[in-house]
């Protein structure tokens, strides 16, 4: 009996050696994605030059945005996510509760021209705790082939008059209340101080209210283009990369109405607590730099946040990106602020509001 | 036998131990083996489903945060009477405990734990919290209340102080369309916000009539599965339990592709000129798809149990009471119906169970007006992180439960329940 332990004891160092050399030479990470073309075109743009490059892997997950799943794991004290793409009101409030780690910014490669990463970076990209990677924005897009009189403002959206049929709009306050605010007249300097107000917020259901018997309700991002080509609407809200895909590559009929587009950013954060820290700080810095962000603007289009990628930006593309001058003429960016403060109120409300 | 019997009388067994005791031993060890061998299963319950659900409810009445990030303050506040505003201490030692770097993360927690009370006390704390850090030396009173004046109004101390409370059944008040205000008194929330009681009734009423159509439909199913030969039965049992093998998702997303503005039932109508082609019928995204999809999924939960009592009911009954001069409908309402009681009443309570948690049919398909209580749960949980909210919500959802159960078996009695 004795003579089996030594070798027993030897097999299991041998593997335990096995293992921890396997462990250093390809780490697996998990990045969580919005899932669809998005994350599609950061698989293309990010993830396969970088397994490329280390040796490493990743494993893609989708989520439907929040922060409801970091916030239980790291409770938990079982962090299976490394990476996580998120919406700055969500990067910031998480910051904020302690469950993303604080990230070091200082060590964020330069632009390809140079300019150090904090001059680089848009401003309001980079967070204590999440680094910036593209520009989206929801707008609305309408089918050709349904509408007669063809929509040009986000009044439009709001005329059953002009445009009858049903309209698909995300069910969240966010977006909505500032688009009828927009649609009632309010300019979108001005739309976050009235929604501050009750007056305002009463203004912008108020409209809401003339258009609800005519919505069709939607949450994960790939369901409005789904929803239009179906003919379900005739109009809907949408996320502009969703939109491209399906006019462009996927030869719809849909045309986008930039009038109006509340534009926001998505940040890479990491939960606390991950257990792969290095690998994942590795992989945000591979995948915000200038050549890769500038490369993801060619799968979807979302636009960098890195000036020194603006340029880098296929010529096809440029004309489909939200920041691009003909689509940027009304734009209003989204106030993290403003929802992280009046976000449960008003959803709170929104919610009574719909079921009522 | 010498040994079995001795002779003080008493009964031995084979070793000679008294009878009394050996019997009491060997029942012992059967006990504690019956007990053993159950002890992976109970562990498992235990930590799978009664910790969880206990933890998470312990969730609804736990509030923390505010006496975490503040317990000095808070423990100054105590003794402010609300009259007037406080003294210099409690400015002083919530500005000691703002400025602490150890403190950081519990100010963030404790931002939306007041926030949820009152809307805008995150960007309150935000401001406050960069700014105060520089106020080197008091008075602090006055660097409050110029930072922002609302530091020198009663209800912002009120809502720290009663925050300050660790427990609190606020979250229940929430769920229950109440509030309550700074003062302490409970009154209703404003009506633009109440939503809860309302999606309550609604998911109970819609639960028993997705009940009563199953019912409805499962029953001459069942019937027919019952009484026929059983190459044929065996046929259309298949027929029953495909669906109930495919995906709960894949048979909502069905529906979706049926009832759909432009789906296959409106084509075939617009087809045979029932309905104009610009006057398509509305069947998904409200209520109406809810109901028809939630009825399809329940479905087997009330064949099945009602197919196995049918089995076991002797056909000479129904043959018995005819011979006896009682015509078929007589023989099949007062012989027949009432011994299938059991599968009705254990086909119902799953179907009703089952309905009042449903969540994923309702949020593919139920649009604005066919949202049920669970998908405000899942809300609260997934997108609003109030957690506390979507805890309290569930326990009342869970009593609720419990009440019907209880009243089941008040009324029909569950012993009368049969599975199969």
């Amino acid at each position: 009996m004795n003579t089996i332990k030594p070798s027993r004891l030897l097999i299991a160092a041998l593997a335990a050696i096995g293992l921890s050399t396997a462990a250093q030479a390809a780490d697996t990470i998990t990045v969580v994605s919005w899932g669809g073309a998005y994350t599609n075109s950061q698989v293309e743009a990010y993830h396969k030059p970088w397994i490329a490059k280390t040796g490493n892997a990743i494993n893609s997950e989708d989520y439907n945005g929040g922060l409801a799943e970091i916030r239980a794991q790291v409770e938990a004290g079982n962090v299976t996510w490394d990476l996580v793409d998120v919406e700055l009101a969500d990067a910031v409030r998480g910051c904020d509760e302690g469950i993303l780690e604080p990230l070091p910014l200082d060590e964020l490669p330069a632009g390809a021209d140079g300019t150090p990463a904090k001059d680089d970076f848009i401003a309001g990209t980079l967070h204590e705790c999440a680094v910036g990677e593209i520009v989206w924005s929801t707008v609305y897009a309408y089918d050709t082939s349904k509408v007669a009189a063809k929509p040009t403002s986000i009044a439009d959206f709001f005329d059953l008059k002009k445009i009858p049929g049903k309209r698909g709009l995300r069910k969240t306050a966010k977006v909505n209340l500032e688009w009828a605010l927009m649609a009632d007249g309010v300019p979108a300097d001005k739309v976050y101080e009235a929604l501050a107000t009750p007056e305002g917020v009463d203004r912008a259901f108020k409209k809401l209210d003339t258009i609800k018997n005519d919505v069709v309700w939607w949450e994960a991002g790939a369901q409005p283009p789904q929803l239009l080509a179906d003919g379900e609407v005739v109009m809907t809200s949408a996320y502009n990369g969703r939109l491209f895909n399906a006019i462009v590559n996927e030869k719809k009929p849909f045309d986008i109405v930039w009038d109006g587009q509340v534009w926001d950013i998505d940040l890479w954060v990491m939960p606390k607590g991950t257990k792969n820290k290095a690998a994942a700080l590795d992989f945000i810095k591979f995948s915000t730099d200038t050549e890769r962000l500038a490369d993801q603007a060619n799968y979807i289009s979302y636009g960098p946040v890195r000036k020194s990628s603006f340029a880098k930006v296929a010529p096809a593309m440029q004309p489909h990106m939200p920041t691009a001058p003909a689509n940027f003429k009304n734009p209003l960016q989204n106030d993290f602020g403003f929802w992280a403060d009046y976000g449960d109120e008003l959803n709170e409300r929104f919610n009574a509001w719909l079921a009522g | 036998m010498a040994a079995v019997t001795e002779n003080d009388g008493v009964m031995r067994a084979a070793d000679g131990t008294p009878l009394k005791q050996a019997l009491a031993r060997a029942t012992r060890i059967n006990k504690t083996r019956a007990f053993l061998l159950t002890t992976p299963l109970l562990a498992f319950i235990l930590i799978t489903f009664i910790l969880p659900i206990g933890l998470m409810l312990f969730r609804s009445v736990s509030a923390p945060e505010v006496a975490e990030a503040f317990p000095k303050t808070i423990a100054i506040l105590d003794e402010w009477t609300g009259e007037g505003q406080p003294d210099e201490a409690v400015y002083t030692s919530l500005a000691a405990e703002m400025s602490d770097p150890e403190n950081r993360f519990q100010l963030g927690k404790a931002g939306t734990r007041l926030n949820y009370m009152d809307s805008g006390f995150r960007s309150l704390m935000n401001k406050t919290v960069r700014r105060i850090k520089r106020v080197e030396t008091g008075p602090y009173k006055d660097a409050f209340i110029k930072i922002d004046p609302r530091w020198g109004e009663m209800e912002t101390w009120k809502t720290i102080q009663q925050a300050g409370n660790p427990y609190t059944i606020r979250a229940y008040l929430n769920a229950l369309d109440l509030t309550q205000a700074p003062s302490g008194e409970i009154v209703a929330q404003p009506e633009i916000k109440q939503i809860y009681v309302t999606l309550f009734e609604r998911t109970i009423w819609v639960s028993l009539g997705v009940t009563l159509a199953c019912i409805l439909l499962a029953y001459p199913i069942s019937y027919l599965l019952a009484t026929l030969p059983s190459g044929t039965s065996n046929l259309l049992m298949i027929f029953v339990l495909l669906p109930f093998w495919t995906s709960l998702l894949v048979r909502t997303t069905s529906w979706i592709v049926l009832l759909q503005t432009n789906g296959v039932i409106n084509d075939i109508l617009v087809l045979l000129g029932v309905v104009a082609t610009d006057d398509r019928i509305r069947m998904i995204y409200n209520m109406t798809g809810t109901f028809i999809a939630m009825t399809h999924i329940l479905l087997p939960f009330m064949v099945l149990p009602l197919y196995s009592v049918m089995k076991t009911i002797p056909r000479d009954h129904m043959r018995a009471a005819r011979s006896l001069g009682a015509n078929p409908l007589i023989a099949f309402v007062r012989i027949y119906m009432p011994q299938t009681i059991p599968g009705v009443g254990a086909g119902s309570i799953l179907v009703f169970i089952l309905a009042i948690g449903y969540y994923i049919t309702p949020a593919l398909v139920g649009g604005q007006d066919g949202q049920l209580i669970s998908n405000i749960i899942e809300y609260h949980m997934k997108k609003s992180l109030n957690w506390s909210l979507a805890a309290a919500l569930g326990g009342i959802l869970l009593a609720g439960v419990l009440a019907l159960y209880w009243l089941y078996n008040r009324i029909v009695g569950i012993n009368n329940m049969k599975l199969g």
